[in-house]
């Protein structure tokens, strides 16, 4: 069985229809991308699976390691392993980005009933991380997402990624807004957290990201259903050709 | 962080409800007749052994009083309150003040409800600072006596006198007629002027000149009798190049009456003194349906009197039904500073009308006003400031702050700023925001594993961070854990 089954799924947001019937699954340490144009339904995913309100799912189910998630809040979801990188960190004014990934971490660990990490303990691992990805003592002792630069957020996700050690990441478009040396620091960062035991959904509108994060398997979305699914070499193929060939395929 | 984390067990545990320091201390206690009028104030006066000069003091006040009409123009609405139909003075009836061990029990276990330390040995205990060992002296005033007042001898040696107002009238009569009413006149307004007829107690403190007091000095309110209204008296006079840091903290049990409040503090700092004053401030807001809670009208006002004083007001005002209440800051000496911190939250029916009032009369006088308004539930919050540079106050400085905070979609924000400049060298400078709890930014915070609570404790945190750093470290922790209970239930 898969580590995440996504069948048949239905999803609406006021009214207008975004998925359609999407069905997708995922090995446990396998690493998918998502690829697809604009609209066509990637981001909705991601905030489907992490449990964003305003989404409607109208028929369907998903499955994490056998269990469907879709009643659970979004907390829940988190301390069952699910993460997602967000295309668009969102600021926290007033809260140091150690604070929040402490307030996080203890708050997954305690709904699953483990211990919390005591203060040098957390402050170990934390700054070790941050060291691999570029990250100094200064900025991790600012607010969240307060007054970074495009590339600092999306290193932070990948921070917050690397000490909450989910067990499903969805990285939603981690590639846009950066150049390409920040590209290769996420990147190598992602790779870094590649492991048996944890699957991966990589979103991306190119094929730029796939060079560095290289996927077992490469799905293409368009209109809200996955319309063809192959190996890396896909990715490759739409580069080359883009998306206009499947612009009317789910209609 | 532990302190959220506390926060949040806090908030799971206590529900809007259920109050914590909702009870009533069975006590007998010994009320003035009901009503106001000269024979209440002469009653209060002879309870209190005064002095003659005292006791005209009072009745010229309150002949002052019966010629004035209740203020309308803040932002809150009540019903109208009857003065004659609550007790304006209640002690406990079994006094003893020799020592700790002569006060009744039943005071001493509501104390430890309220989780005072009253006892030195657990005021050691609880407040050591990192940085070595600095200490908390509480006055603490239980409906209108002064119970205990502790620490008296070590704050003795040092020269600073500390006690009930009611004894310093009779021990320092001349530093109690030179400074009461000087900042905060008996006719200044309404509610200070039936506070100046009817007080019962309060605290008083002189700093001697270049003393700075050797502790943190704090005092405790409760209302505990029914329908007595709390009128305290708060003096404190730093000397030159004195130094205070004076905090208070109030609670009230839950009644279903509203209960009067009004009370008056006047500071007085002196050539190169600094006073600092902290309130928290949790009474009774009511129920959940806008039932009972403390009315709180308060006048708080500093003088800085001398060059170069300082006058620092951090509040954190999560309680009451309805707080009025301005502290402010006369800047009279030339280079005087005065400094307002604010966290105003309001949940439930709650009604705040709150700001301070910044006069800048001498030279090069600054000052600085930052005030975070959290409403949520069905509460109004408002912040009322004035700031005014004299004509004589050149280069009169001021800088204003002013945010907002909504969290959901019945409650209401308001930002009332005055601003005067008769110096054309003044430069005062306003900055206002008013912004909601966003759903991006709670849902950020749950996707990481935060609880709705737990998000929105930390979301609220770190907006009113700027002003929990002002407050003194170990009373910081215990603010932190009030926001997140006052905002209990205002996620849906």
């Amino acid at each position: 069985m898969a580590f995440l089954e996504v069948k048949n799924l239905h999803v609406e947001i006021e009214g207008k229809k975004i998925l359609n019937g999407l069905n997708l699954s995922v090995e446990k340490g396998k690493v998918v991308a998502i690829m697809g144009p604009n609209g066509s339904g990637k981001s909705t995913l991601a905030y489907v699976l992490a449990g964003k309100d305003d989404y409607k799912v109208t028929e369907g189910d998903v499955l994490l390691n056998g269990e469907s998630i879709l009643e659970m809040a979004p907390d829940e979801r988190a301390a069952k392993g699910v993460f997602l990188a967000f295309q668009y960190p969102v600021e926290v004014p007033g809260v140091a980005t150690m604070t929040f990934l402490r307030t996080a971490l203890n708050a997954q660990r305690k709904t699953r009933g483990e211990a919390e990490f005591s203060t040098p303990e957390f402050m170990k691992l934390v700054r070790d991380t941050a060291t691999h990805l570029g990250i100094s003592q200064e900025m991790l002792r600012r607010a969240v997402n307060v007054g970074f630069s495009g590339g600092e957020k999306k290193r932070n996700e990948i921070l917050q990624m690397a000490v909450l050690q989910p067990r499903l990441a969805v990285l939603d478009e981690t590639d846009s807004g950066l150049d390409i040396d920040a590209l290769k620091i996420v990147a190598e960062g992602v790779n870094r957290l590649r492991s048996p035991e944890r699957s991966m959904i990589v979103i991306t509108h190119y094929q730029r990201l796939l060079e560095f994060i290289v996927p077992d398997v490469v799905h293409v979305l368009a209109k809200g259903k996955v319309v063809k699914s192959g190996g890396k070499e896909l990715a490759l193929e739409l580069e080359a050709k883009g998306y206009a060939q499947y612009a009317g395929e789910a209609a | 962080m532990p302190a959220v984390q506390e926060t949040v067990e806090q908030v799971r545990r206590i529900d809007v409800d259920q109050y914590k320091y909702g009870f009533v201390t069975d006590i007998e206690s010994e009320k003035a007749p009901k009503g106001l009028s000269e024979d209440t104030v002469r009653f209060i006066s002879a309870k209190k052994n005064e002095p003659d000069w005292m006791l005209s003091w009072r009745l010229e006040a309150y002949r002052r009083w019966l010629t004035m009409r209740e203020p309308t123009w803040a932002r809150v609405d009540y019903p109208k309150i009857d003065y004659q139909d609550a007790y304006y003075y209640s002690a406990p009836k079994k006094k003893a003040l020799a020592s700790l061990d002569e006060v009744d029990p039943e005071i001493l276990k509501t104390y430890e409800k309220l989780g005072i330390p009253l006892r030195e040995q657990e005021m050691l205990a609880g407040v050591v600072r990192p940085e070595g060992e600095r200490r908390v002296a509480v006055d603490a005033v239980f409906d209108s006596v002064s119970v205990a007042t502790t620490f008296k001898e070590e704050l003795k040696r040092a020269g600073v006198i500390f006690m009930p107002m009611s004894e310093a009238i009779r021990e320092h009569p001349e530093l109690v007629k030179k400074y009461l009413g000087s900042v905060v006149p008996t006719s200044d307004n309404f509610f200070a002027t039936l506070n100046s007829a009817v007080f019962s107690d309060g605290s008083f403190v002189y700093v001697p000149p270049g003393v700075r007091c050797p502790m943190e000095l704090s005092t405790y309110f409760r209302i505990n009798e029914a329908n007595t209204g709390q009128f305290e008296r708060t003096l404190i006079i730093a000397d030159k190049g004195a130094y205070v840091s004076y905090l208070e903290g109030c609670t009230a049990p839950m009644r279903d009456e509203n209960q009067l409040h009004a009370a008056v503090v006047e500071l007085v700092a002196h050539d190169d003194a600094e006073i600092k004053y902290s309130t928290v401030q949790n009474w009774y807001p009511g129920d959940a349906d806008g039932k009972g809670g403390i009315f709180n009208f308060v006048t708080k006002r500093g003088d800085c009197r001398g060059t170069r004083s300082k006058i620092s007001w951090t509040q954190v005002e999560t309680g009451s039904a309805i707080t009025w209440k301005y502290p402010s800051c006369i800047l009279r000496g030339d280079n005087s500073r005065g400094e307002f911190y604010s966290i105003a939250i309001s949940n439930g029916h709650q009604q705040v009308d709150s700001g301070t009032k910044m006069l800048h009369l001498g030279k090069n006088t600054t000052s600085r006003i930052i005030s975070k308004g959290i409403a949520a539930g069905k509460s109004n919050n408002t912040y009322r400031g004035l700031v005014t540079a004299h004509r004589k106050a050149t280069n009169a400085r001021n800088f204003t702050n002013c945010d907002s905070l909504l969290i959901g979609h019945d409650c209401g924000a308001h930002t009332v700023p005055y601003i005067e400049a008769k110096n054309s060298s003044a430069v005062f400078e306003h900055e206002a925001t008013t912004s909601k709890i966003s759903e991006d930014m709670l849902f950020y915070c749950r996707q990481r594993g935060m609880s709705a609570e737990e998000a929105t404790a930390l979301v609220v945190n770190g907006f009113v961070k700027d002003v929990l750093q002002q407050l003194p470290m170990e009373f910081a922790v215990e603010a932190q854990k009030l926001i997140s209970i006052s905002l209990e239930g205002s996620v849906g």
